[in-house]
């Protein structure tokens, strides 16, 4: 059932809210004992919001678009009282005296928030194995990882525990692991969501969306999300999009290109499903276009030290003076060292070293200096590429899910994981994976949609198209 | 001017930071405000919680362009940075400061003796909170305790950076006391250094003759008055010079002034100074300020010190040396707008300005609310004789402490009558007749006796005769 059905259903009192909760909890029970989705449950807070939409329903008011639907949360977004980790030992116990934006909105909406999702620590990782508190397993093949960093939130969903979730992608955070689970998951375009309460990890490539089982449900929980928020300066000063009045248009008309260098390195799998889309929207009417663009792939360099420079800086401020786990030690500086220390984790502190060094006297210039030049040629070279087509069709990862382990020990062998995904993260550009079959393995394969900035109605399109065919 | 060894010059460079008055943070929404209960004006964006996010708060943007515009600055789009460094009273682990690109690049300050100090910039930055130490060394490192106030993090600041134009401690003083009355005038700034509002640290090098390349300088903080500028300089100076002229070179870093000491000692050497890391603030977006939003706060900004000091000037005349160290500091103080009324009222220029630079100026009380218009009703009685000098202060005293009144009423309660003509006269008669022997001396030659004679009689009077009519009065009967 979609979740505009599910809420309509709460709405005409078809069924109750805590009919829904209820279910929601069951399926909850049965499978997370073995996926290892959740960091956070509170079950009886998620029969109490769901008691309270009932009661607005007796009362003959409107709760709002999302009745009822239960909504799984990244750990990474602030829910006022409600543990917020990041995954990570050093937040461990931390309750936020306020709600993020986006859970606002859902309140707003009537949605039943149902808990916190795991990831890999402060959204740094592919696959959760980062986790402070454990990895999450891959809903289809449990020896696999659900990718990440949005890894719970992907799962969760791809489990059938919830019907829709929110994560965050910095890099690839949530189309990838999207992918690995065989669930649609949308990167917008930067500043449509708000960024107020979302706990940074890279402050000008972060961006709140949505996980769900269908096209449609990926674009109502967007729809209910997105919007200018004045305690967010980099919101976008912008009336929420609409991006559900045309999904049922369809792709007739539109110009699709290729670019080779986003399926560089795909498995055969792969790039069979990717080439099966791309047939698909020939015949019902798209113009393909191959468009090389070999600059996309200097993202990747580019991308590891950004996002590290502004983590190196925005992970600053769990020093154990304020809130959080605290190490003691001799003096305020040893303190502060004792709590990073045996606060983070390793990839964690991998990145605020890399980030540390590339923003450092002296090498400004050749690191953090060059990979902001990187960024502005990928901005120009997007803005060629959508002189010649609407949209851009590749794969969304070079695999499907891996196994654990499999990457842990070669970081440079797990970035290349997110080689396709980031190139929107630095232009700020929305992008989607759909799930578009399965490999040889039944392990899922997404299809990935590019757009230029705004371009969400005609992502949703494209996307919701190749749903439809996805069978073939 | 220079109270350097011959052949010695020194070259200072000033920063100051001063605090805007906003009614909020220069990102939230918290009260900006000083003395408050210790962690009372916080939220999560001044405590800098995960998540949370700065918004600019639009009226320091304007408080900063009053500043710039007051300075003869270039008005410019700009951008802020992230200045990182660990300490515990900046919540975030960094400031968010302006760094290549400030709001204000270069403009100037004119000095009242007419010596121009360039200014660099005058960017935005946000304040820290505020740590206090307790026992063991009562420093950071080595005390027992550590208690931090975040109700100052995130307060909007200014700071002003001059150009290495300065050339002795007394024109370093100039420029402090020049540049306070600037802020305290643009609206932007209330100036109070004893509250912390504005802060100066001192860049002080020296050097071999005029044309010398500049020395290798120290940067001294923890300047808390005009008093400490002047000293704190002077004495860095002469430490640089005995140094030098002892075979050793400067060391670059930043020292500390012990007003009490009256001395500078290190804090951290150049070796140990941070790499701050800066970088774009990404949670901003650029400031962009339009030439029609400048011209309105150039509109609205109000008369500056020197342009004050000129219309001090003009009701003068000509006035003398001991009336421009006067006028100085009427305005440096903000007093100016007393003379102005009392003039406006009749009162004569030199009355009503030595009045305001000596029983105002002296007085410690807040003259924020204090009615110009009973100072100026006060002086013209005074003007009038219908108070003598001694009888107008005393009356002026009253109307400063309650911010107002009639002084007409004053005087009366205070038995202030005026003295018809002619009782003067009565009353050195009968005090020359109670003291025949005193006066006997006096008219022989003894000038002490005066004074004796003029207490009498003023007792007799309750202060109500006039000083030189008294002393006329005893020469007259003298001779
Ligand atoms: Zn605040």
């Amino acid at each position: 059932m979609s979740i505009v059905a599910t809420a309509e259903s709460v709405r005409t009192k078809q069924t109750r809210a805590v009919v829904v909760a209820d279910e929601t909890l069951a399926a909850i029970e049965a499978r997370d004992g073995d996926i290892h989705a959740f960091l956070h449950l509170d079950a009886e807070s998620i029969r109490a919001q769901a008691r309270g939409i009932d009661s607005q329903i007796d009362a003959g008011q409107h709760p709002g678009r999302l009745a009822g639907v239960p909504v799984a949360i990244k750990d990474n977004l602030c829910q006022r009282g409600v543990p917020t980790t990041c995954a990570s030992k050093i937040l461990e116990g931390w309750k936020p005296p306020y709600d993020a934006t986006v859970i606002t909105r859902l309140r707003e909406a009537g949605a039943v928030l149902v808990g916190k999702t795991n990831l890999d620590e402060f959204a740094m990782g592919s696959s959760t194995e980062n986790s402070a508190f454990g990895a999450t397993k891959n809903p289809v093949d449990p020896s696999r990882v659900p990718g990440g960093s949005s890894g719970g939130s992907a799962a969760a969903v791809g489990a059938d525990m919830v019907p829709v979730s929110l994560g965050s992608d910095t890099g690839g955070s949530i189309r990838q692991p999207a992918a690995f689970c065989g669930v649609v998951g949308l990167k917008p375009t930067y500043g449509t969501v708000s960024r107020y309460g979302l706990i940074a990890f890279a402050s000008s490539l972060d961006q709140v969306g949505p996980f769900a089982r269908s096209v449609d449900d990926a674009g109502v929980l967007f729809e209910v999300i997105a919007g200018h928020d004045p305690m967010d300066s980099t919101s976008l000063a912008i009336s929420a999009p609409d991006v559900m009045t045309d999904i049922d248009g369809g792709v007739a008309g539109l110009r699709i290109g290729i670019i080779p260098e986003l399926m560089d390195g795909s498995s055969d799998e792969v790039r069979a499903r990717v080439v099966a889309a791309q047939d698909a929207l020939r015949e019902a009417g798209a113009t393909l276009v191959s468009l090389p663009a070999p600059e996309l792939l200097l993202g990747l360099a580019a991308y590891y030290l950004i996002a590290p420079a502004e983590a190196s800086s925005n992970l600053a401020r769990y020093d154990g003076v304020r809130y959080g786990n605290r190490v003691d030690g001799a003096d305020v500086s040893a303190m502060m060292i004792a709590t990073r220390t045996a606060g983070f984790g390793d990839e964690v502190k991998r990145r605020i070293m890399l980030g540390t060094y590339a923003l450092s006297a002296g090498y400004y210039d050749a690191y953090y200096g060059q990979a902001q030049k990187v960024r502005t040629l990928i901005i120009e070279t997007f803005h060629r590429i959508y002189q010649s087509c609407d949209l851009i069709v590749g794969a969304t990862t070079p695999t499907t899910a891996f196994e654990f382990g499999s990457k842990t020990a070669d970081p440079m062998s797990m970035y290349y994981s997110d080689i396709f995904t980031i190139p929107s993260n630095l232009a700020g550009h929305p992008a989607i994976s759909v799930p578009f079959g399965t490999g040889e393995a039944g392990l899922p394969i997404g299809v990935q949609l590019l757009g230029p900035a705004l371009s969400e109605p005609t992502l949703f399109r494209a996307a919701k198209f190749l749903e439809t065919e996805v069978g073939r | 001017m220079s109270t350097l060894p011959d052949g010695w010059f020194m070259v200072v460079g000033l920063e100051v930071h001063t605090e805007l008055r906003t009614e909020t943070k220069l990102f939230c929404g918290c009260a900006n405000a000083f003395g408050d209960q210790p962690n009372t004006n916080i939220c999560p964006v001044c405590l800098g919680l995960p998540g949370a996010l700065p918004v600019l708060n639009q009226r320091a943007v304007e408080y900063a362009i009053r500043i710039g515009l007051a300075l003869h600055c270039v008005i410019q789009d700009s951008s802020f940075h992230r200045k990182n460094y660990f300490y515990p009273d900046m919540p975030k682990d960094f400031q968010i400061s302006q760094y290549d690109i400030p709001i204000n690049g270069p403009g100037y300050l004119d000095l009242p003796g007419g010596v121009r100090i360039g200014i660099e910039r005058a960017h935005l930055e946000e304040d820290t909170g505020k740590t206090t130490h307790l026992g063991g060394t009562g420093r950071i490192h080595g005390s027992d305790e550590s208690l931090v106030d975040y109700n100052r993090s995130g307060v909007p600041l200014v700071e002003i950076v001059s150009c290495p134009d300065i050339r002795s401690a007394a024109q370093a003083r100039a420029y402090a006391a020049e540049l306070r009355s600037i802020l305290i005038a643009s609206g932007a700034s209330d100036g109070r250094m004893e509250e912390g509002s504005m802060r100066v640290d001192a860049n002080v090098s020296v050097r071999r003759g005029e044309d010398q390349p500049f020395g290798t300088r120290c940067e001294i903080k923890n300047l808390n008055s005009l008093r400490s500028v002047q000293r704190a300089v002077e004495y860095e100076a002469l430490r640089q010079i005995a140094l030098l002229e002892d075979g050793g070179t400067v060391r670059q870093e930043t020292r500390h002034w012990d007003e009490d000491a009256g001395k500078t000692h290190t804090l951290r050497t150049k070796e140990e100074a941070y790499d701050y890391r800066y970088f774009p603030e990404p949670d901003l977006v650029p400031v962009t300020p339009t030439q029609a939003f400048i011209d309105t706060v150039r509109t609205g900004l109000a008369p500056m010190p020197a342009e004050r000091r000129a219309a001090l000037v003009s009701l003068l005349g000509e006035p003398n040396d001991a009336q421009i160290d006067q006028l100085l500091a009427v305005v440096e103080q903000g007093l100016d707008h007393f003379v102005i009324t009392a003039v406006n009222a009749g009162v004569n220029a030199p009355l009503a300005l030595t009045r305001t630079a000596n029983e105002l100026a002296a007085s410690d009380r807040s003259l924020d609310n204090l009615d110009a218009e009973a100072i100026a009703a006060t002086l013209l009685l005074e003007q009038a004789g219908d108070l003598s000098a001694t009888q107008s202060k005393a009356v002026l005293a009253e109307v400063i402490a309650h911010g107002g009144g009639d002084p007409k009423a004053i005087a009366k309660s205070k038995g202030f009558e005026h003295m018809a003509d002619g009782a003067l006269d009565l009353v050195i008669d009968e005090v020359i007749a109670a003291h025949p022997d005193e006066w006997e001396r006096f008219c022989g030659g003894d000038e002490k006796l005066q004074g004796f004679f003029t207490g009498k009689i003023m007792a007799a009077t309750k202060g109500q005769a006039d000083g030189k009519a008294v002393s006329a009065g005893l020469r007259a009967r003298k001779n």
